[in-house]
Order: structure tokens, then C-alpha cells, then sequence
């Protein structure tokens, strides 16, 4: 801490605030320095709990969203017992699940059907909008991308602090949802109507607190949260990147945020549109999603008529397509600079890369009615809608590619992150592959609400997605903590986490193509033509309970080396050049300790001539000798 | 003393403009958004109905909003001028006729609001809709077997007739009362969102509108009282912050210029 060394605080021409002449020193791998000189001692609230420090509200992003998945996959292991042994109490936690959801729900420790229909609707729903995409969207959003940009902050950090309670308010109302009369929301993750429309009314439902109406009030802070965040993140990225740091400069992972943050500022506002209007239809009994003559129970439902169940879907999908690519983009931006890293060589194309992402993030916006060929919406749609489907698998096949070539020739580095990011490819190629005949309306008929439609979509958005979220917390942890995270535990984690993933959701394909139908209460026993794949759901069943237990090295090392890790040998322990490894480890209040100015793109490993298989973005060449001298060790 | 981020108050060179402008441009894109999903909605219910009703608003009050509106953002733009050119009463004149503007239009549309609330449609048997004034109270209406109602004039819809209504109510014609029994009705209601599909759609659109001028309103009004301190220290600071908030004001007319004929006299 340098305060009261008199030096004068003054604002250079960029607006930059600094507390010392410039120049000389502007290579700051300075280590241990915690803080930036001006700050003055916050209190514990301010610092930990309402913090506008990017790096604290990524990390409170990150262990809310944690914490959620692991809630939403816990519900998604109780369900895997109701499908593998229909009927029977759920052992061990079934008490605990009559004590908490009630007589009426678990009667004697056995699932109802209502409550399974709670638990899938709520496992879908936190896992994708408050699990998968504020850790990766916002948690890595948040801590990284402020630092790759040279930045001492986001551009709007009250703003920031706004986004994640908007957010956990939404997770709290999600949570509670489950305590009110009749429980939580049924309607599935896509809340489809007129079923949503008329859920959780009438007798033992109150008119506000009740399952459905809070999951879309949950929602409502939700989107907003992410509206927020993403406005956030895209001023970030266009106003406060350091000098010299041009567009072709910035990492990959700015890249897939800046089109992620773009994703989510224009298709979520109409989901958020859509909530208003069925919360209108259901607290004001208008009949926005409900047609006329609908009948629930055999008792004329008492509205004007006159809507669309439609609409809903249509307003949803515009949402819930680019919300896929929202999950898998990020992840893309993690595994680039993992395999940059850790192949030791520039990625194959970064403009291929980078150019892909942007029609990934324009085409993802036209593609929604694929989810819609069974509606009855008209064959020209269709074809509107399978044309640029096909067309968006071209540019995700180049990523792909890219990253697949990236490998080639490059000394790859076996670390805990590369396994996840190598993971990645073929669970990501996988998910992509079976994505291709449910984009093509004739093969859709007969896979459409199977559990190949499962399969195929948590292969995205399980083990794609959580193979980049793993990764990046391997890759980040050491300079949010100062530790590295246990290699040994770590790769037992990853052989656990990716043998027992390929074990849940292979046969999800398999049973789709026999027909298993994916709403069907009993797993199918009930049903003589999925007897033939009947066992694959002990199959799935045990390989997800496997896959829990599998989970415990990684949270026993993640806390484990938070305070007893081995210490980061430098500030940049992975050796690697992009700006966030410039900053002291952890990164105090403000970042940088002196202005960063950046001379080189991303990815120069291994540059001939070099002294050094790297040479990091914020190192001039006159400072390149000094600068080898001190971190190489 | 707080972190400080660049471009705060000066534009960045390369960009051309401070973080707070691009963060209101992004947040106007999505409102384009919000409201681009509930027009669509719009579209898409109206061009799925086999009826839809003409003429059941005011023209020549929302015409009036119309201009209140518009007016509204001119006395925006002089406010914000004002404090360009370091003129600070001017500026809290001008802000001051932005918030009038503004409370006047939410006044007028509350009134309008009152007005759908005592408007009531009968639906008969037959399908045949009849709309008009109860010529009873709505506590005597629920309990009576038959609805006495004073039908809307044949020439409600006209231009003439709602800009005499709004100052007069139309002459009370004893004979010209209807008296339905209620056996001959299949719906009656006043209108309110849930009557139909185009109430529901009036009263959702103009009801959001009507939040965000509400919200325009507390942050123009935080600027013109305690927000406006910010002058004495900074005031290029106070007139960036003013110029975001006249973007989101002016975006707020820009909805109602479409609301306007999309409602009343489409």
C-alpha cells in the first residue's frame, strides 16, 4: 500500500487513473502485491457480499450457479430412480423427501406423479437459466473478461452488483417455489400453454404464490439479471479494452461473450414479453395462449377465447434456440484458450474462429421453429426453418475444426484443463451430429419428443457445456485463489465425470430411436414396445448416480486448495499470454497495478526466433529480455 | 472514494462516446426487443381472429396524449441543451415541463383507463355483441335476472362524437335503454383485459408503456431534485446523465408514436 507517498492521483489522456508516472514499469507481473494503491478498506459487506468487484460478483456468480447444478442434478438423480424402478420408495432420501414436499407429494418415500413433473420442470429450468449459463455467461463473464480487456473493472459496476441479486432473487424464488401450496411449477422447462395457462389454479392454489406463477416471476428477475449483465458486458468490451488492444486482438473468449451478451440482449426480452402475457392470462384471466372453446376437466374454461398456444411457442423458441448457443458459445471461448495454452501454438485460425462465431450468433437467431415442426405451423415455415438449420451446422463445423487442427503438431500439455477442453470436441461433435436429423422435418416426425430428443440436447448442454465449465475453472482457479487445483484429483474427476456422462446419455439415443417417449412417468414399463430397452435405464440410472459420486473429488479438492493448494509459482503459472496473467494473484480492487498496454495478438506461442515459447500481449519488445528474466523459472 | 473506469464522462476517442451511451443504446435494442415480442404478439393474435373491434377508444384523447408526448421530448431535448450550455435554470425549467408533460399523460390515460372500466359489453346467444353504459349500478347488475343497458350511439366510433363526448356525456334517451334478460346472454363483462382478445392486448401494451413513462418520470424527476447537485462538481457529468435518460425518454414516445395507430386506428 503506497497511500500517503504523496504521489498525485492524476488521469492520463485514456481516463486511465494512476498513481505513478508511466512507462518504464509496464510489464506488471509485480507478485503478491494485493492492492491497488487508492483503495481504501471497505467493510466485510461491501467487499464480500455487496460488491461492485467484477472478480467477487464472478465468484458469487459462479457458487450460486455451482450450488444450483448441483441442486438440479441432485433432483435429476431422485427422478433417475423413479425411472429405473417405477413406483418404489426412493431409498435413503425417501423420508426426507415425504418430510419436505408432503404426504400429498411423496407418500411414504414414493415419487407422485406431480411431483415428478415438479422436479423435471424445476431440474430444466435452473439448470439452464441459473445454473449452466450465469456460470459460464457471468461467472467467467464476469471475472475474465474485464481482465483480458486490460480493464479495472466492468464499465457499470453498481450495475454489475444489481444483475447477480436480481439474479439470486430469482434463484430464491425458483427454490421457494417449491415450499408453496401444490409445489413447484409442472409445465416442463418450456412452460408450454394452455397446460401452463390453467397449472396450479383453482382449489389449494393461492392466486400468486403458487408453482407456476412464481416460476414466471422467478423468470422475470431472472432475464432481468441477465439483461443487465449483458449490456454490462458488451460496453465492457467495446469501451474500457486497454490501448493497443484492437478487435483482432482480443482473446477468443472476449469473442464468444461479446456474441453470447448479444444473444441474450435480443432474444430474451421477448421470453420476458411472453411471461407478462401469460402472467395476464393467468392473474387477470385474459386468453393470450388460450383458444377459443378450450376445455380443462370437461368444464368449459371460462375466458373470451380467441389466442394462440402458438404464439407461446413461438415466442419462447425465439428465446430458448439462441438460449442453446448462449450454453455452448462461452464454452467455445474456454476450450480456444485452453488448447492455444496448452498446445504451445497459435490456434489454427483465429479468424476462422472468430468469424464463425458471429454467424453462429446471427444464424442461432432464425432457426427457433425447428422445435416446432410437429405444430401444424405449415410446410413453407418448415423449410424455412430446416434450410437455416443446416446452414448454422457450417459455421459450428468450423469452430469445430479449428479446434481440431489446433491440435495438430502442437506438444500438448496433458493438464487437468486440456483433458477437459479435449473432452469437449467430441462430446460438443456428438451433441452437434445429433442435432442434424431433428433439424431435417421428415426424420423429426418419427424422433420428435423422444428421448433422443434428450439425448441429443443434453449432450450439448451437459457434457459440452460442463467439459468447458470444468475446464475453465481448472484454467482460472489459480488466479482467482493464488492455488492450483490438485492435478491427481482433478484427472480422477475428469476419467469419473466424462465416462459416466457418455454413460447417462448414450443410451438416450438409443432408447429414442426404439420410441421411449421422453414424458412417460414410469420410464417406459408401462409400455410393451420399450420393453426391449428397458434395462438401459438401470444403465443411465446407476451411471448418473456414479457420476454424483464422481463429483466429490471435485469439491473436496475445490475447497481443499482454495486454502491448502500448492501456491501459483508466478502470477502467469500456466505460461500463457493473454492480459488477465498480467495482473497480481488474486487480482486486488482495480486489476492492473500500472496501465497495460497490449502490442500483440492472443495466441504468439512458440514464435521462432523468440526467447521464450510465449510472448504475452502486454509485453513490448524492449521489456521482452527483462521481462524473460524474471518469470521464466 | 470509488474505483474509477474510464470514459465515465469523456467519450472514448475510438468509439466516439462515454460507456453510459452505449450501455443505453444496448438497453434501448432490447426494449426494441420487449416490445417487438408483444407487437408481434399483436400481429399474430389479430391476424388469427375472426373479429376484431374498431373504434372502441377515444381517438381525439390519444391524439392529445399523442401531442403531450411529442412535446415531452422537445422540452427534453431543450433541458438537455440548457445544461449543455451551462444554463441551470433554464435546464430545470425545461426538465420541469418534460415531468408536467409526462404526469398529464399518465393523468389522461388513467382517465381512459376509468372510462373501458364503466363501458360494458353484453355477448348474446346468438353471437350478436352489444356495447354500452349500464343504466344501473354494477352491485344491482350482478344480483338482477335482467341487464338494463344504454347502447353506444351509432355513430360512437366517429371523430365527431368522441371529441363531443369528452366533454359532454350524450343525452340520456329513456327509451332508447335495453333491457336483456339474462338467459339471453352468453358473456357479459365491463372492459376490462380479460373481455377480449383485444382489450387484453389495449390494456398489456399501454399498461407496460405506461410503467416505463412512470420510471421516466422518477429518474427525470431524481435529476431535476437531488440528482441534479451533481452540477456543482460536474456538470458535463449531470448533462451525459441527463442525455441517457432523454434516450430512454425519447424511446418511450417513439413506442407510443406506434401504439398510437396500432390500437386506435388500426
Amino acid at each position: 500500500m503506497k497511500e500517503g507517498t504523496g504521489v498525485p492521483q492524476e488521469r492520463n489522456e485514456q481516463g486511465y487513473t494512476t498513481g505513478r508516472p508511466q512507462g518504464g514499469g509496464s510489464t506488471a507481473t509485480a507478485q503478491g502485491a494485493g492492492h491497488h494503491e487508492h483503495q481504501i478498506e471497505l467493510s466485510w459487506w461491501r467487499r464480500y457480499v455487496f460488491s461492485t468487484d467484477h472478480k467477487v460478483i464472478g465468484i458469487q456468480y459462479m457458487m450460486t450457479s455451482l450450488f444450483v447444478a448441483l441442486f438440479g442434478f441432485g433432483l435429476m438423480v431422485v427422478m433417475r430412480w423413479q425411472l429405473s424402478f417405477p413406483g418404489k420408495p426412493v431409498p435413503v432420501i425417501g423420508p426426507l423427501l415425504t418430510a419436505v414436499f408432503g404426504a400429498n407429494m411423496a407418500p411414504g418415500g414414493v415419487m407422485t406423479p406431480n411431483l415428478y413433473n415438479s422436479f423435471g420442470a424445476i431440474h430444466g429450468t435452473m439448470m439452464i437459466f441459473m445454473a449452466i449459463v450465469p456460470a459460464l455467461f457471468a461467472g467467467f463473464g464476469n471475472f475474465v473478461v474485464p481482465l483480458q480487456l486490460g480493464a479495472p473493472d466492468m464499465a457499470f459496476p453498481r450495475l454489475n452488483m444489481a444483475s447477480f441479486w436480481s439474479f439470486f432473487a430469482g434463484v430464491v424464488i425458483m427454490l421457494g417455489s417449491f415450499l408453496v401450496p401444490g409445489g413447484a411449477a409442472k409445465s416442463g422447462w418450456t412452460s408450454y400453454v394452455p397446460l401452463a395457462d390453467v397449472a396450479d389454479t383453482g382449489m389449494g392454489f393461492e392466486p400468486i404464490l403458487n408453482g407456476q406463477t412464481l416460476w414466471l416471476i422467478g423468470m422475470a428477475f431472472n432475464i432481468t439479471g441477465s439483461l443487465l449483465g449483458s449490456i454490462n458486458i458488451i460496453a465492457t468490451i467495446i469501451q474500457l479494452r486497454a490501448p493497443g488492444l484492437q478487435w483482432m486482438r482480443l482473446p477468443v473468449f472476449v469473442w464468444s461473450e461479446l456474441v453470447t451478451a448479444f444473444l441474450l440482449l435480443l432474444a430474451f426480452p421477448p421470453l420476458e414479453s411472453a411471461a407478462i402475457l401469460q402472467l395476464m392470462d393467468r392473474l387477470f384471466g385474459t386468453s393470450f395462449f388460450s383458444p377459443d372453446g378450450l376445455v380443462i376437466g370437461g368444464r368449459h374454461w371460462p375466458v373470451s377465447g380467441g389466442g394462440s398456444a402458438l404464439l407461446w411457442q413461438h415466442l419462447f423458441w425465439f428465446l430458448g434456440h439462441p438460449e442453446v448457443y448462449v450454453q455452448i458459445l462461452p464454452t467455445m471461448g474456454i476450450v480456444g484458450e485452453v488448447f492455444a495454452n496448452n498446445t504451445r501454438k497459435p490456434l489454427w485460425s483465429y479468424k476462422i474462429f472468430v468469424y464463425s462465431l458471429l454467424a453462429i450468433g446471427f444464424l442461432s437467431m432464425v432457426v427457433w421453429a425447428h422445435h416446432m415442426y410437429m405444430t401444424g405451423m405449415g410446410q413453407s415455415i418448415s423449410t424455412f426453418f430446416q434450410i437455416f438449420t443446416t446452414v448454422i451446422s457450417i459455421p459450428s463445423v468450423l469452430l469445430g475444426t479449428v479446434l481440431l487442427l489446433s491440435l495438430w503438431g502442437g506438444s500438448i500439455r496433458l493438464s487437468t484443463p486440456m483433458l477437459f477442453a479435449l473432452a469437449w470436441l467430441p462430446m460438443f461433435g456428438i451433441g452437434g451430429l445429433t442435432g442434424l436429423p431433428l433439424g431435417w422435418t421428415a426424420s423429426d416426425m418419427v424422433l420428435h419428443d423422444t428421448y433422443y430428443v434428450i439425448g441429443h440436447f443434453h449432450y450439448m448442454m451437459a457434457p459440452a457445456s460442463i467439459m468447458g465449465l470444468f475446464a475453465g475453472i481448472y484454467y482460472w482457479f489459480p488466479k482467482a485463489t493464488g492455488r492450483m487445483l490438485n492435478e491427481f484429483w482433478g484427472k480422477v474427476h475428469f476419467w469419473m465425470t466424462i465416462i459416466f456422462f457418455n454413460g447417462v446419455f448414450f443410451p438416450m439415443l438409443v432408447q429414442g430411436f426404439a420410441g421411449v417417449h421422453r414424458r412417460w412417468y414410469d420410464g417406459g414399463a408401462g409400455w410393451q414396445m420399450a420393453q426391449p430397452v428397458l434395462w438401459l435405464n438401470q444403465v443411465m440410472s446407476v451411471s448418473a448416480w456414479i457420476l454424483a459420486v464422481g463429483q466429490i473429488p471435485f469439491i473436496i479438492n475445490f475447497f481443499w486448495s482454495i486454502w491448502r493448494g500448492r501456491k501459483v509459482d508466478s502470477d502467469n503459472p500456466w505460461r500463457a499470454n493473454t492480459l488477465e496473467w498480467a495482473t497480481p494473484t488474486p487480482p486486488g480492487h482495480g486489476n492492473f497495478l500500472h496501465p497495460v498496454t497490449v502490442y500483440r495478438g492472443p495466441y504468439e506461442y512458440s514464435v521462432p526466433g523468440a526467447p521464450r515459447d510465449y510472448l504475452p500481449q502486454w509485453e513490448g519488445e524492449e521489456s521482452r529480455v527483462a521481462e524473460a528474466k524474471l518469470t521464466t523459472v | 472514494m470509488e474505483l474509477e473506469i474510464p470514459y465515465t464522462v469523456t467519450a472514448r476517442p475510438d468509439t466516439g462516446s462515454y460507456n453510459a451511451k452505449i450501455g443505453i443504446w444496448l438497453f434501448l435494442a432490447s426494449e426494441v426487443m420487449l416490445f417487438g415480442g408483444l407487437f408481434s404478439a399483436y400481429i399474430f393474435l389479430r391476424m388469427g381472429a375472426t373479429h376484431w373491434p374498431h373504434h372502441l377508444l377515444n381517438v381525439p384523447i390519444g391524439l392529445f396524449n399523442t401531442f403531450v408526448l411529442i412535446t415531452s421530448s422537445i422540452t427534453m431535448v431543450m433541458a438537455w441543451t440548457a445544461l449543455k450550455m451551462r444554463q441551470f435554470q433554464s435546464y430545470r425549467r425545461w426538465l420541469a415541463a418534460t415531468l408536467v408533460c409526462g404526469v398529464v399523460f399518465l393523468g389522461i390515460k388513467s382517465m381512459e383507463y376509468k372510462d373501458k372500466f364503466h363501458h360494458y359489453g353484453v355477448i348474446l346467444n346468438n353471437g350478436q355483441e352489444i356495447t354500452g353504459h349500464l343504466e344501473m349500478t354494477p352491485a344491482e347488475a350482478l344480483k338482477s335476472p335482467t341487464l338494463r343497458i344504454l347502447p353506444d350511439a351509432e355513430d360512437a366510433g366517429s371523430f365527431g362524437y368522441q371529441l363531443q363526448s369528452i366533454f359532454r356525456r350524450p343525452a340520456t334517451g329513456e327509451e332508447k335503454v335495453l333491457e336483456i334478460p339474462k338467459s339471453d346472454i352468453q358473456w357479459w363483462s365491463n372492459f376490462t383485459p380479460r373481455y377480449s382478445t383485444y382489450l387484453a392486448t389495449y390494456f398489456t401494451m399501454t399498461g407496460l408503456h405506461g410503467l416505463h413513462i412512470l420510471g421516466g418520470l422518477l429518474v427525470l424527476g431524481f435529476f431535476w431534485g437531488p440528482g441534479a447537485k451533481l452540477y456543482r462538481t460536474n456538470p458535463e457529468h449531470l448533462a451525459n446523465r441527463v442525455e441517457v435518460a432523454g434516450l430512454f425518454w425519447h424511446f418511450v414516445d417513439l413506442v407510443w408514436i406506434f401504439l398510437f395507430p396500432t390500437l386506435y386506428l388500426l
